[in-house]
């Protein structure tokens, strides 16, 4: 699957997207393995009301939704656009 | 009944616009609009010192322009609208620079009045754009408004 991020989630991350392959079920069970793998994924996901999620380009609320088939995966801040 | 492709229009992009053309455009050929109603977002300085020198502001291609039709087609679903525009700028901007453009086309002004206050809130938590403010001293991501979540309770 392809992992994007955005805005202060990319710039703490240091880059916009990755190939990335988990046996992960659930978007805490991979932020969980993201957290462990570099302190730099320690940092941004750090305050998790502060970040949100997209799977497949659509936004998501909870944590335990499945991501098993998924392509796309977007972290980022609440919007702020307008 | 959904939008098709002549009165939903849906722009991302760095390059400005014009307004009278843009009001033009979603007018033409449409002899059943009464009355539009305009929104224009520009750059404004809200930084702690006054001193904004640029913002950016990045978005999620696809994702974005999907959220915006969803939310487009939500509003025709609930008031009698005819047409409608979405013009937003992305990338580097200044003070003064307009950002975004909204325009609704309806028979009735109520309803266009009401549907555009209805697509400004959704765009502004739920289209995937965010802004980054540089001044002369410091460079920021724009935090949430949190009233902007709660003004999507009333809809």
């Amino acid at each position: 699957m392809k992992i994007l991020y955005f805005s202060w989630l990319r710039e703490c991350i240091g880059v916009s997207f990755e190939e990335y392959s988990t046996d992960q079920t659930t978007i805490s069970g991979l932020i969980r393995e993201l957290v462990n793998r570099e302190p730099r994924y320690r940092k941004a996901f750090k305050n998790l009301t502060m970040v949100k999620v997209a799977i497949d380009q659509e936004l998501v609320a909870d944590m335990e939704t499945s991501i098993v088939g998924a392509h796309e995966i977007a972290f980022f801040p609440p919007m702020t656009g307008g | 009944m959904g939008l098709d492709s002549i009165n939903l229009h849906i722009s991302i992009r760095n390059q400005n616009f014009d307004i009278n053309q843009e009001i033009k455009q979603l007018s033409s050929g449409n002899l059943n609009i009464g009355g539009i109603v305009s929104f224009l977002g520009i750059v404004r300085d809200l930084s702690k010192n006054n001193n904004l020198k640029f913002m950016e502001i990045e978005h999620y291609p696809g994702m974005t322009e999907t959220a915006l039709m969803k939310i487009c087609n939500e509003a025709k679903t609930r008031w009698e609208i005819q047409a409608i525009s979405v013009i937003h700028r992305i990338g580097k901007l200044y003070p003064g620079d307009n950002i975004v453009l909204l325009l609704v086309g309806s028979v009735h002004r109520t309803q266009a009045f009401e549907a555009s206050e209805f697509v400004m809130d959704f765009l502004k938590s739920r289209a995937p754009f965010w802004k980054k403010e540089t001044t002369l001293t410091e460079a920021t991501w724009i935090e949430e408004n949190p009233l902007d979540e709660q003004k999507l309770l009333r809809w």
